[in-house]
């Protein structure tokens, strides 16, 4: 057994840990300025009271009034020689006395009121002057009627002395006909729809965008990518001249079919007949076995259809466009009841017009990247080793220098520095050192760890991304694309990405080996393999994860109009600002349905499929 | 012929699994490679597919070494080889038929991966199959709604979608009871025998090894420790194989 001995050094340090959380509590109190005593102040509680009761009873619904004013003769004060004679007010239908019929400031009279509708309310007040139909009118207290119709209440009469005779007058207020929603709900009904888009579009964008980062961002699909210097070179290579050309060729059919894509039948027809066309040839271009060495003629015939099907399809594409922006006005026009449909094909058909390009771009970029990639593969494999050394060290030394000399671009065009010798002509000579170094450094035909290089760089991004909130990201996109939900749907989509693309690659990378293994061994390829073997397993995942951000993007977007970014948060601020409480609270309700509605929702698919 | 010649591999952490083995396989043959567990089994079995990359050595097939062809050609050879594994890997989550499905993989083209296309006949081929290995009827169910000598049966099916040359079997029978056992092994033994497939099977059990196999390797500490028929192996054979203190059971 072991002997328990007293140490003192462990209750040293325990007395000073105390101390020292001690220590950081009270300074924690002191700059968060905890002070119980204002919550107990007899202002702050009254503001307190006032406002919570103002939100539960939310402005939601008001019904037409109709206003029955009744007046009585008062004096303040008593008239020297007495009381004028007729003072009598009609005895007939709802009426009010006041007794006595006069009194110095801040004597009490007995007012009573009789025949009004039973339990129906009005404001009771002191009109100065002798005019009883003065809008101005003095005090605080509502008059209520009971079942009969009658009410009895004091009244402290104001300082306003006048010689002639003033006014005690009540209005009583009565609903008529049937309620309907305030102004305030409306616009609420509309902030609110606004709201659930908002969050619906940013988080379909952020869905689609974030399953291809995923895939980048996961180790164990990364790690196994690797290249010889030749192949990444020319990769890289080929994405930034693929981007280029691709970009420049789709801006040139737009350019070039810009008249035609107005035209409206047959912008409707070659929309119809193109995809049918590429159909049969992509068919007849891509063939379903996997072939060994096809013969070159062949090859090069099917690489031009494929070319021209891929022109065709970008012709496709604008013409759709075209067509569906020229055909949503008119829709809009013809059928107002469903303009927002006419209006939405227009969107798309600018939308497309604008992605179309940018689309065209990646895909040239991928395109042109794989080709030389593969060339430099093949030729790694098969030249001897001198002529390998050798391109190893001019492509490295080209691509380093490209890379460097756009990064030198893009730090040029950050700062104005104005200087291409050291923006432009530096940057590539070190660049192109440094990859001259690497080629000298590896063996020929070694291959680098591309993938785990790529997987650092993006998990960089993505987290250094993840810690900016959304909130500050809208403000950013308010100013790039003004006030309003668009802005706020973008700054919510950019979160979405980046924080989706994170848990998803997290998933991808708690999947089992052994499925990846098995389609491995089968023969089947890097793209195959993950299609069959990866996807699978990652799908109920992906769906707890999407529906998890679609609750957050919901959240989010109901206060992003703090900041200008559309919602509902933008009238909640509004009337916050107002002090009108009620309308706020109004907003605060749809919220908290909207939320819990959206919750439940998501909480039932996410049973019903994982 | 498959030629195993001074072959080695030597993972990242230092451990040495395979220790210069060198073994002719013929063609057709039934050959089992036995060892206790950590001797180099599973690394050997996917040293020849290269699922596992080999330290170094040769492995020769007809007189083309495989160590040294490139990522492309290997995947083109791995058609080949089919593979089955002792906890089956099938994807969980996708049917019974788009498993067997994926062993047609190497032959198509990719960009037809991407839209989930087989031909036709591949997919008659699957349920062909599928019958030959007895459960055509659950081709629409869940993989993991399957029973464990069901789930090999899937296995088998994908490598045989394959048209192997070579299957590779890695304790394909070591999470099945006896009785499912026998029957996995004597698919194995029918493909070995009725489509000329050479199966190279690792084992546990020597009875097993007794009953189908024509030929043994045997793995110690990475080391080939013995080679020869399965009747060759005696008491003292076996001491040597499993370590003095080991004791035969069944
Ligand atoms: N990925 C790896 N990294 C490092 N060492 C490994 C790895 N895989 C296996 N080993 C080691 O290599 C040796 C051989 O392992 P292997 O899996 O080939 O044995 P086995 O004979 O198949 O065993 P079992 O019968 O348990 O399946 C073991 O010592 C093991 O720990
Ligand atoms: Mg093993």
């Amino acid at each position: 057994m072991q002997e328990k001995k007293p140490n003192v050094w462990k209750s040293v340090t325990l007395g000073v840990a105390v101390l020292l959380g001690v220590l950081v509590y009270a300074y924690g109190a002191e700059v968060t300025r905890v002070n119980l005593s204002e919550l107990q102040s007899e202002r702050r509680q009254e503001s307190l009271v006032r406002v919570l009761r103002a939100i539960f009873r939310p402005d939601l619904i008001e019904y037409d009034q109709v206003l029955e004013p009744r007046v009585a003769p008062i004096y303040v004060p008593c008239p020297a020689g007495g009381l004028p004679g007729d003072m009598s007010v009609s005895q007939d239908g709802s009426h009010i006395t006041v007794t006595p019929a006069c009194g110095a400031p801040g004597d009490v009279v007995h007012v009573q009121g009789f025949n009004f509708a039973p339990n129906v309310e009005g404001p009771l007040r002191f009109v100065p002057g002798s005019d009883p139909e003065n809008p101005v009118a003095l005090g605080q207290l509502i008059a209520n009627t009971d079942a009969q119709g009658n009410f009895s209440m004091d009244f402290t009469l104001p300082n306003r002395e006048s010689e002639d005779v003033q006014y005690i007058r009540v209005t009583m207020r009565q609903n008529e006909g049937l309620p309907y929603f305030t102004q305030n709900a409306r616009d609420t009904w509309d902030r609110i729809v606004e709201t659930v888009f908002m969050a619906l579009l940013a988080t379909t964008i952020g869905t689609i965008l974030a399953i291809p980062i995923s895939f980048t961002a996961a180790r164990n699909l990364m790690r196994p990518v690797r290249s010889p210097i030749a192949s990444i070179a020319l990769n890289i290579l080929g994405w930034a001249a693929g981007i280029y050309l691709a970009y420049q060729l789709t801006l040139w059919i737009g350019d070039f079919t810009r008249s035609y894509v107005t035209v409206l039948p047959l912008a409707l027809a070659s929309a119809v007949l193109i995809p049918i066309i590429a159909n049969l040839a992509i068919r007849w271009a891509i063939p379903v076995e996997d072939e060994v060495n096809p013969p070159l003629a062949l090859r090069v015939t099917r690489g031009a259809v494929i070319f021209a099907v891929i022109v065709l399809g970008i012709y496709a594409f604008y013409a759709l466009a075209g067509a569906m922006s020229s055909l949503g006005p008119q829709l809009a026009a013809r059928f107002s009841g469903v303009a927002f449909l006419g209006n939405f094909l227009f969107r798309m058909g600018q939308i497309l017009t604008l992605l179309v390009p940018t689309i065209a771009a990646l895909l040239g970029g991928g395109a042109l990247g794989g080709m030389l990639a593969r060339i430099g593969q093949q030729a790694t494999e098969r030249l001897p080793n001198g002529a390998v050394k050798t391109m190893n060290l001019v492509l490295g030394g080209l691509v380093g220098a490209v890379i460097f000399g756009l990064l030198g671009s893009a730090a040029e065009w950050l700062y104005q520095i104005g200087n291409p010798v050291s923006t432009l002509w530096i940057p590539a000579a070190v660049g192109a050192a440094g990859g001259v170094l690497l080629a000298l450094l590896t063996q020929p035909k070694d291959t680098l760890p591309v993938g785990t290089a790529l997987y650092f760089v993006i998990r960089t991004i993505l987290n250094a991304l993840r810690s900016i909130e959304a909130l500050v990201m809208a403000i950013v996109f308010v100013i790039a694309v003004g006030i309003g939900p668009f802005a706020g749907m973008m700054a919510l989509a950019l979160h979405t990405v980046v924080s989706l693309a994170k848990l998803y690659s997290e998933q991808v990378e708690s999947i089992a080996d052994g499925p990846m293994e098995a389609v491995q061994a089968t023969g089947a390829n890097r793209l195959q393999t993950i299609i069959y073997a990866v996807v699978p397993q990652i799908i109920p995942p992906y769906i707890a994860y999407t529906l998890y951000r679609w609750d957050i993007n919901v959240r989010m977007s109901t206060i992003i109009g703090f900041v200008g970014g559309g919602g509902i948060g933008f009238l909640l601020q509004q009337n916050i600002n107002l002090l009108n409480y009620r309308g706020a609270s109004t907003q605060m309700v749809a919220i908290a349905i909207v939320v819990a509605t959206l919750d439940y929702i998501s909480s039932v698919v996410r049973e019903r499929y994982t | 012929m498959l030629q195993i010649r001074n072959l080695t591999k030597v993972y990242d952490s230092g451990v040495v699994a395979l220790d210069d083995v060198s073994f002719d396989i013929p063609d057709g043959q039934f050959l089992a490679v036995i060892g206790l567990s950590g001797s180099g089994k599973s690394t050997l079995l996917r040293c020849i597919n290269r699922l596992i990359e080999p330290t170094s050595g040769q492995i020769l097939w007809d007189g083309v070494d495989l160590v040294s062809l490139s990522p492309e050609e290997m995947r083109r050879m791995r058609r080949k080889i089919g593979m089955i594994f002792q906890h089956f890997n099938l994807v969980n989550r996708s049917r019974v038929l788009t498993n067997v499905l994926a062993g047609r993989l190497g032959y198509l083209n990719p960009a037809f991966s991407l839209i989930n296309h087989f031909p036709k006949e591949d997919i008659q081929k699957a349920i062909l199959q599928l019958e030959r290995v007895g459960i055509a009827d659950k081709a629409n169910v869940r993989a993991d709604e399957l029973s464990g000598g069901q789930q090999q049966r899937v296995g088998i099916a994908r490598a045989l979608m394959q048209d192997p040359s070579i299957l590779l079997a890695d304790e394909p029978v070591a999470s099945l009871d006896p009785v499912l056992a026998h029957s996995i092994m004597k698919y194995l033994e029918l493909i070995n025998q009725e489509d000329k497939v050479t199966v190279i099977c690792s084992l546990h059990f020597l009875d097993l090894v007794h009953r189908y196999s024509d030929y043994v390797v045997a793995l110690n500490q990475g080391k080939l420790v013995f080679e020869g028929g399965p009747k060759k192996i005696n008491d003292a054979k076996f001491k040597e194989i499993y370590g003095k203190d080991a004791e035969r059971v069944g």
